[in-house]
């Protein structure tokens, strides 16, 4: 009698202090290896595209800067942009900087993040405190410009709501210096670790070809040699008066994503100093009366990827259909393709070098039945036990040599 | 491709479209009528070749309109085909997702929010409401009102 | 004052809930555990598990599909233990409050199993870490 096999179902999530967002990822394994994944995705769905249709224009971007607390520059930013599509406007030059220096700050924060928990999913700990250590001046300075750390409500329609006061950037050119001194130790640490190496090199690769059937977008494509950026491809902002890099990995694997987001924090320092430097005089926001009937375009490039949205007027004083799309969305269903194959320990990380903004989409956990093979708890330990076991291996007798806290 | 040499590839579908329209330089919207969205989204991915950005449908009244935004990176250009479903009753559309796996999520969210059936995808399940919302309500809409 | 609310107010075990939540709270809620507020030193600590926690840390305003969630979460937590509505969405629902998709906000959830629950509040968008700490020692202090 042939004896069915049955292939146990993970359940990833959906409740974990440190993986912020409710998600349940089902995952079909044969033994420990991946074989199929299905998402399912509703506990953060607010219907925010309905609320928008009830909303006046200019109280959308409050709005939208909710969708993800750390997409909060670009989602208005995207908003705003195909409004004034629509109205045909041209913004003053000051505001174009200050969209651009925010929306860096922000790439800046969330990389920061990003490395802080993608270190503390393999076991790097110490990686988590510090990169959330140095991401905190970054917040403290957002809240000094803008009022907040997060939601910062800068945007609106024909320019932005608060002007960075020329008092302040001494103060923030000082602040870049650190953060770039910090985030070079970091990459250097990074890349000269030979269990990082060992411990992400190879893993969770999302092959070139997925990555463009998959359309995703942000590092998780330029990881993949796919060298796409809004901030190029349609500058917005100041992105054209400045000189910067797209920066783009062909490995495809956990290691090139984060070198590639690593890399584009020096960036986004490059970049606010230019601006800063070149910052023109002149008012930040020029008054927008109506929005004539038509359809608007807007894209920006968060930290995770490119976000668009697509606005609809009828002349009067609400989009009739506001559609918002998170680099997220196309991301993550990206994760089947990196993650097939995949031994259960690489899971978390794989999932991590998505950077899943989880509330710009949503996510998923997994029961099959009631009956729960591996929690998120023993994925993290199966991940974190590997790291451990390839420093052991490597004869390496601690964590990547930095600076104490 | 230059932009001038996209704006001809892209007359080469001309016969399947109702209308090219280019607002912008950067703009494009083709407009085609439901039964040859298929043919005219296959020809952007594939021949093109242009980016899947996101879909977006809308309850237009008289018709649904399901919008396929395409992004062509090296000039910025963002290209928006318009599929009219005329048939308001039983609103249906060819599915893309058998050649377009990015077309997955959002044609499932469209179902689950305007009620609209996607032919022949291949996981048309629910996606973005939640388990006991009810079946028939379609959020998106207009005679829902909250 | 009961043993369990002493032991409580010396030392408390939280655990995390996102109902629905945009991220900006849930990333200030583990903010907390940085070195720059560093609640640990306080006793308060973040653990895996609602069966462990003395007091639940909830985010969002409630999706119609984190609801039952919520509720089996709040069941599983052993009493007495608090809820900490963290975040104007979690208070009210905050700019959501006319989703069709929200069921909440988190009192009224709540309160559907435990009329007597006890439920703190810390408004804000998000409400800054600080604020967390404070609501916290405030609320505990009053038990």
């Amino acid at each position: 009698m042939k004896k069915s096999v049955r292939k146990p179902v993970l359940a990833v999530g959906p409740f974990h202090p440190l993986q912020e967002e409710m998600e349940f990822f089902q995952l079909t394994v044969d033994g420990e290896i991946v074989t199929d994944i299905d998402v399912r995705i509703s506990y953060n769905h607010r219907g925010i595209e309905k609320i928008s249709e009830s909303l006046q224009f200019d109280q959308v971007p409050f709005l939208v800067s909710r969708i993800c607390g750390i997409c909060s520059a670009s989602h208005p930013l995207a908003y705003v942009q195909a409004v004034e599509e629509i109205a045909g406007v041209t913004i003053p030059d000051r505001a174009r900087y200050v969209r651009t220096i925010i929306a860096e700050f922000e790439r800046i924060h969330s990389h920061l993040l990003w490395a802080g928990l993608a270190g503390h999913f393999i076991g790097y700990d110490t990686v988590f405190m510090w990169a959330w250590k140095y991401r905190e001046p970054v917040l403290d300075l957002l809240e000094e410009i803008t009022g907040n750390r997060n939601n910062y409500g800068n945007v609106r329609v024909g320019g932005c709501r608060e002007d960075i006061p020329d008092e302040l950037i001494p103060k923030i050119l000082v602040e870049l210096d650190q953060i770039e001194k910090k985030t070079e130790m970091l990459t250097k640490a990074v890349l000269d670790d030979p269990v990082l190496h060992a411990r992400l090199k190879g893993v969770g690769t999302l092959k070139r070809q997925d990555a463009i059937s998959y359309a995703v977008t942000g590092p998780t494509a330029r990881g993949s040699g796919v060298a796409i950026d809004v901030r190029a491809d349609e500058p917005y902002a100041a992105y054209a008066d400045l000189d910067w890099n797209v920066i783009s990995q062909p490995e495809g694997d956990v290691f090139a994503k984060a070198v590639v987001r690593l890399l584009e924090v020096l960036e986004a320092v490059k970049i606010i100093r230019q601006a800063l430097k070149k910052l023109p005089d002149g008012p930040v926001v020029i008054e927008v009366k109506e929005i004539p009937p038509g359809e608007g375009v807007g894209r920006a490039e968060a930290p995770r990827g490119e976000t668009f949205h697509y606005v609809r007027s009828d002349g009067g004083n609400r989009p009739v259909r506001h559609k918002a799309r998170a680099p997220s969305y196309v991301n993550v269903p990206s994760f089947k393709a990196s993650c097939i194959g995949q031994h259960i320990a690489d899971v978390t990380i794989t999932l991590a070098a998505v950077d899943p903004c989880y509330s710009c989409t949503e996510r998923l956990a997994v029961v099959d039945g009631n009956k729960v093979v591996f929690d998120y708890d023993a994925l993290l330990k199966l991940s974190r036990r590997k790291t451990a076991e390839l420093r052991k291996d490597a004869g390496v007798p601690e964590l990547l040599k930095m600076e104490d806290l | 491709m230059n932009q001038q040499q996209l704006n001809n590839k892209l007359e080469k579908i001309k016969a399947k479209l109702l209308a090219i329209e280019r607002p912008a330089d950067n703009r494009i919207y083709l407009s085609c009528e439901a039964e040859n969205s298929y043919a005219v989204n296959k020809f952007l991915f594939e021949d093109v070749p242009l980016r899947f950005v996101i879909s977006t449908g809308i309850d237009s009244d008289d018709c649904f309109e399901i919008l396929y935004h395409y992004a062509y990176d090296p000039t910025g250009c963002v290209v928006t085909v318009k599929a009219f479903i005329r048939d308001r009753e039983n609103p249906a559309i060819e599915s893309i997702t058998p050649f377009l796996p990015a077309a997955e999520w959002i044609e499932r969210e469209m179902h689950d929010l305007l009620g609209i059936d996607f032919k022949n995808h291949p996981n048309l399940k629910r996606l973005i409401l939640a388990d006991d919302w009810p079946e028939g309500v379609y959020p998106l809409r207009k005679e829902i009102k909250k | 004052m009961s043993w369990k609310i002493w032991s409580l107010k010396k030392s408390v075990w939280v655990f995390h809930v996102n109902t629905g939540a945009c991220n900006n709270c849930d990333i200030e809620v583990v903010d907390l555990l940085t070195p720059r507020f560093d609640v640990e030193r306080f006793g308060i600590k973040l653990v895996g598990s609602p069966r462990h926690a003395d007091a639940l840390l909830v985010t969002g305003g409630v999706t119609a599909q984190a609801a039952p969630r919520l509720r089996e979460i709040y069941r599983q937590t052993p009493k007495p233990c608090v809820v900490f509505c963290i975040g104007a969405c979690a208070c009210d629902k905050g700019i959501f409050t006319t989703g069709y998709h929200m069921v909440g906000p988190v009192d009224k959830i709540i309160k559907e199993i435990d009329p007597d629950a006890i439920i703190a509040y810390v408004p804000g968008c998000p409400p800054k870490p600080e604020a967390m700490i404070s609501g916290v020692v405030k609320a505990l202090s009053t038990l």
